[in-house]
C-alpha cells in the first residue's frame, strides 16, 4: 500500500509538494503540542491535595511569539498552495480539447476528430490536454487520483480542467460528486497511450468505429462492449442488482414492466431496451436508463445479444 | 420578579417536583436543559447507530449488506440527525441553558417561557422529520440541487423539519444574549465574566444571524421541488451553484455554532482540574468573537471545485487561513494553564486533554483543505470525512462528554463511578482514532466519499476503521451506562467537589428552583487559583 497515489501528471509532483510541506509542517507542531501535553499532564499531576499553584495569567513575550510565527508560516502556505492552484488552472494555449459529459451514471468522451469514448479516456503521454465538461442532469465531479485533477461538473455550464499526463498506463476515474444511486458505480478508465500507441488508436481500429473487429466471435464482442460502453456500470452478471435488472438468465426471462403488461426478453427485447429502455421499464426499477441510439451500430447490439445469451 | 430572595430559608432542589406538567409547563432552565439533554442524546444514539450501520456494510467492497440506495438514505440521515438534531443544538441548548443563568449570577434566563416555547418548537421539528422517514431522503445532508430538486424522495419534509427546527435555535440565541448583557449579577463585569459565558455569547450570535439563511435556503427548495420556480434550474436561467452559496453561508459559521461551546467547555475544566488559573484569558475570550466573526466570510472553502471564478476562491482560502490563527491561541493558552498545575486526572479532565490531543488534529488537516493545490485533490474524498469528525468528535464531543462528567454532580446532586468513566474514556478515545485516523490516508489515496461501493484496494483500510466503530461504540455505551446508574445511586454529590471558583458551584448540588438564595455580589473573576506573588505595586 502506498501512501499517496503514483504521481502520473505534469501536475501532481507539484500538489504533492504541497502536500508534503503541509504535513510536515502539521506533524511538527502535532508532536510538539503532543509531547508539551503528556509532558505537563505527567510533570504536574497532584501528588498532594493542598500543594501551591503560581498565580499565572499570561506572558506577552510568549502570546506573541506564539501568534506571530505561526502567522507567519500560515501565510507562507497559502501562498505555496495558491502558486500551484494557479498552474493547475491555467491551461497551456495548445492544450487539445476533449469534451466530456456527464450523465447518471456514464461518462461520455467527445474527441476532437469526431471520435467518441464510454466510461475510457483515452490521451497521448506527454500532451497536454484541456477536459471542457458539462453535465447533463444533476452535478457530478470528474476526479482523476493519479493525476490530482479534480472539477464539478454542472448541467448549464461548461466547467474545465487540464494535465499533461506523463505516464503511460491505465488510471482510474471517479465521480467526486455525490449523484444518486449509481454514484459510486460511476467509474471510468483513463488510458494514456505512447504517442505510437495513440495514433493507432486514433486511426480507428475499435469498436466505437463501428468496424468489425474480426478476431472476435460476436460473444466476446459483447463482453468487450458490455465492459466498454458501461453497461456494467448499472447491469451485473452474476445475478445481483445493481441499478438495472441482471443480464445473468436475462434471455428468455418474463415478466412485468411498470405499465402492468407482461414482457419476454428475447431478441427484440433487448434491442428495445438499448435504443429505447423509456418504452419498457420493467416493474420495480427506476426509468433511469440512458439510449444508445448512435453509440451502439446495429453489429454492436447483436454482439451484446450474444453474450448476453451466454450468461445463464 | 420583585424579589430575588427566596421566601424562606428551606432548600428546594430544582428537581423536586415530580409530575408531567412540572416538566411539560416548566419555565426553569435547569429543566430546560435537561429536556434538551434527554432529547439531544437521544439523536446521538439513533444517528450514531445509523453510522454503526453504513459502516458494517463498507467493510467489504460491494453492497452485500443494504443497497446502495439504503446506504445513500443512511449516509443522509446520519448527517441530518447528527448535525440539525444533536450538535447544532447541542452544546448551547442543553448546557447553555443550565449554565449561563447560574454562572453569570441570574435566577434565571431574560425570557424563560421563550426558552420554552424554543425547545417545543424542536419537538415539532423532530415530528415533522420522522413523518419524512416514510419516504427517506437520499441527498446527504447538505441537499445539493438538482439532485435534491429532481429526486423521488421525500425531500421536502426532512427540509421543512430543519426549517422548523431552526427557529429553536434563532430564538435560543437570542434570549442568551439579551440574558448575558442584561440579567449579569452586581459586580459580574465582562472581563469577570466565565470563558464558557464568552464563548456562549459568540455562538448566540452565529445562531441568531446564521440560522436564517439556512431557513430560507431550505424554504427556496421546498419551492423549487413543489412549485418549479427554477432558482437552482438553469434550464430556467437559475443556477446550482447558487444553492451551494446560500447553504454553506449558513453551514459554515454552523460548525463554529458546533465547536465553540465545546472550546467553553474546555476553558472552564482545565482550570479546575489543574488550580491554575487560565492563560491568556483575553485572548481566549475575544478570539472566541473573532472567530465568530471571520466565519462568516469563509463559506465557499467547501467550493473550490464547485465552478466558482480562480479570484473567489483565492480570497476564501485567504481568509480560512485567517481563521486557523485566533484557534492556534486557543490551544497554547490550554497547554500554558497546565504549566507548573496540580493536575488531577478525573475523567472531566480527560476528555479535555483528548479534546487538546483531538482537536489539534483536526485543526491541522484543516489547513491541508484550506490550501488551494491540496484541496483540489481530497475535496469529496475520505480525507474530508476525518477532518470534520475530527473536530465534530474529537473537538465537540470530547467537550459534550467532559461536560456530562464535570458539572453531572451539580446538576443531578449525584455522583457516577468515576473508574468506570476512566475505562469508557480509553475506549472511546482509542476505538475514535482507529475509527477515523486511517480515512486520512483513504482520502489521501483517493477514495471518494458517498460511496456504497468502492474498488478493493481500499477494502483494508476501510474494515480497520469498522473494527474502530465498534471499540468506539462500546466505550459510548459504557460511558452512557455509567452516567445512567449514577443517577440512581442513593450517594448525594457535595456542593463543590473539586474546588471550583465559578458561581454555578457556590450552590447546593443540585441547584435551588431560582438558583441563588440571594443575588452574590462579585468581587473577582473565576479563575483565582494559585497563590499570587507578594510584589511591590
Amino acid at each position: 500500500m502506498t501512501w499517496i497515489p503514483e504521481a502520473a501528471s505534469n501536475l501532481a509532483g507539484k500538489v504533492d509538494g504541497v502536500i508534503l510541506v503541509i504535513t510536515l509542517i502539521s506533524i511538527f507542531f502535532f508532536v510538539l503540542i503532543s509531547a508539551v501535553l503528556i509532558f505537563f499532564a505527567v510533570k504536574y499531576r497532584r501528588r498532594r491535595d493542598d500543594e501551591e499553584t503560581p498565580y499565572i495569567t499570561g506572558n506577552e513575550p510568549l502570546e506573541i511569539i506564539w501568534t506571530v510565527i505561526p502567522s507567519i508560516l500560515l501565510i507562507l502556505l497559502f501562498v505555496y498552495a495558491f502558486v500551484v492552484y494557479k498552474d493547475m488552472r491555467t491551461p497551456p494555449a495548445d492544450a487539445v480539447d476533449i469534451t466530456v459529459t456527464g450523465k447518471q451514471w456514464i461518462w461520455t468522451f467527445d474527441y476532437y476528430n469526431g471520435k467518441k469514448t464510454l466510461n475510457e479516456l483515452y490521451v497521448k503521454q506527454n500532451v497536454p490536454v484541456r477536459m471542457v465538461m458539462r453535465a447533463e442532469d444533476v452535478l457530478h465531479s470528474f476526479f482523476i487520483p493519479q493525476f490530482r485533477v479534480k472539477q464539478d461538473i454542472l448541467p448549464g455550464r461548461y466547467t474545465q480542467l487540464w494535465f499533461t499526463p506523463t505516464k503511460v498506463g491505465t488510471y482510474d476515474l471517479f465521480c467526486a460528486e455525490y449523484c444518486g444511486t449509481g454514484h459510486s458505480q460511476m467509474l471510468g478508465k483513463v488510458v494514456v497511450l505512447s504517442p505510437e500507441a495513440y495514433d493507432i488508436w486514433e486511426k480507428g481500429i475499435g469498436v466505437d468505429e463501428g468496424t468489425n473487429v474480426s478476431s472476435l466471435s460476436p460473444a466476446e464482442l459483447g463482453a468487450k462492449i458490455y465492459k466498454e460502453k458501461g453497461c456494467n456500470a448499472c447491469h451485473s452478471i452474476d445475478g445481483s442488482v445493481v441499478i438495472g435488472p441482471s443480464f445473468k438468465g436475462l434471455y428468455g426471462r418474463t415478466g412485468v414492466l411498470s405499465d402492468g403488461s407482461s414482457y419476454t426478453a428475447d431478441e427484440n427485447y433487448i434491442r428495445n431496451s438499448i435504443l429505447e429502455p423509456q418504452g419498457q421499464v420493467v416493474e420495480g426499477f427506476q426509468p433511469v436508463m440512458p439510449s444508445f441510439k448512435g453509440i451502439l451500430s446495429d453489429d454492436e447490439i447483436t454482439a451484446v445479444i450474444a453474450y448476453i445469451k451466454t450468461l445463464k | 420578579m420583585a424579589n430575588h430572595t427566596i421566601a424562606n430559608n428551606v432548600y428546594v432542589p430544582f428537581l423536586e417536583k415530580k409530575g408531567f406538567l412540572s416538566w411539560f409547563l416548566t419555565t426553569d432552565h435547569k429543566r430546560i436543559g435537561i429536556l434538551y439533554l434527554i432529547s439531544i442524546s437521544l439523536f446521538f444514539v439513533i444517528a450514531g447507530i445509523i453510522a454503526l450501520l453504513m459502516r458494517f456494510e463498507l467493510m467489504t467492497p460491494m453492497s452485500d449488506f443494504v443497497s446502495p440506495h439504503t446506504y445513500n438514505v443512511l449516509f443522509t440521515l446520519h448527517g441530518s440527525l447528527m448535525v440539525f438534531f444533536f450538535i447544532v443544538p447541542g452544546l448551547a441548548a442543553s448546557f447553555g441553558n443550565f449554565l449561563i443563568p447560574l454562572m453569570i449570577g441570574a435566577a434565571d434566563v431574560a425570557f424563560p417561557k421563550l426558552n420554552l416555547a424554543s425547545y417545543w418548537i424542536y419537538i415539532l421539528g423532530t415530528i415533522i422529520v420522522l413523518y419524512a422517514l416514510l419516504q427517506p431522503a437520499d441527498t446527504g445532508w447538505t441537499f445539493y440541487t438538482p439532485y435534491s430538486a429532481t429526486t423521488d424522495t421525500d425531500v421536502v419534509m426532512i427540509t421543512l423539519g430543519v426549517f422548523v427546527l431552526g427557529f429553536s435555535s434563532i430564538l435560543t440565541g437570542m434570549n442568551f444574549i439579551v440574558t448575558i448583557h442584561k440579567m449579569r449579577a452586581p459586580g459580574m463585569t465582562w472581563h469577570r465574566l466565565p470563558l464558557f459565558i464568552w464563548a456562549s455569547y459568540a455562538t448566540a450570535v452565529l445562531q441568531l444571524l446564521a440560522t436564517p439563511v439556512v431557513g430560507i435556503t431550505l424554504l427556496m427548495l421546498i419551492a423549487e421541488r413543489s412549485l418549479g420556480v427554477g432558482f437552482f434550474d438553469p434550464a430556467k436561467g437559475g443556477d446550482p451553484v447558487l444553492f451551494q452559496n446560500f447553504f454553506w453561508f449558513y453551514s459554515h459559521p454552523a460548525v463554529y455554532i458546533m465547536i465553540i461551546p465545546a472550546m467553553g467547555v474546555i476553558s472552564e475544566i482545565i482550570p479546575v482540574f489543574a488550580r491554575k488559573p487560565i492563560f491568556g484569558y483575553k485572548a481566549i475570550a475575544y478570539s472566541s468573537l473573532g472567530i465568530a466573526f471571520i466565519s462568516f466570510l469563509v463559506w465557499a472553502h467547501h467550493m473550490f471545485t464547485s465552478g466558482i471564478s480562480e479570484v473567489a476562491a483565492t480570497i476564501f482560502s485567504f481568509l480560512t487561513f485567517l481563521v486557523a490563527i485566533p484557534t492556534a491561541i486557543k490551544v497554547f493558552n490550554w497547554l500554558a494553564t497546565l504549566y507548573k498545575g496540580s493536575i488531577e486526572l478525573h475523567s472531566a479532565m480527560l476528555y479535555a486533554l483528548g479534546f487538546l490531543f483531538l482537536f489539534t488534529i483536526g485543526g491541522l488537516t484543516g489547513v491541508f483543505l484550506g490550501a488551494l493545490a491540496a484541496d483540489i485533490h481530497l475535496h469529496d474524498t475520505y480525507f474530508v470525512v476525518a477532518h470534520m469528525h475530527y473536530v465534530m468528535i474529537g473537538g465537540t464531543v470530547m467537550g459534550f462528554f467532559g461536560a456530562l462528567h464535570f458539572w453531572y454532580p451539580k446538576w443531578f446532586g449525584k455522583m457516577f463511578n468515576e473508574s468506570v468513566a476512566k475505562l469508557a474514556w480509553f475506549l472511546v478515545f482509542v476505538g475514535f482514532n482507529v475509527t477515523f485516523f486511517p480515512q486520512f490516508f483513504l482520502g489521501i489515496q483517493g477514495m471518494p466519499r458517498r460511496y456504497a461501493t468502492y474498488p478493493e484496494e481500499f477494502e483494508s483500510l476501510m474494515s480497520l476503521s469498522t473494527y474502530g466503530s465498534w471499540i468506539l461504540g462500546l466505550g459510548i455505551l459504557i460511558m452512557a451506562v455509567n452516567l445512567i446508574k449514577g443517577l440512581f445511586s442513593k450517594e448525594k454529590a457535595p456542593q463543590n467537589p473539586y474546588g471550583s471558583l465559578s458561581l454555578e458551584w457556590q450552590v447546593p448540588s443540585p441547584p435551588p428552583t431560582l438558583n441563588f438564595e440571594e443575588i452574590p455580589h462579585v468581587t473577582d473573576w473565576t479563575y483565582g487559583y494559585g497563590k499570587k506573588k507578594e510584589v511591590d505595586e
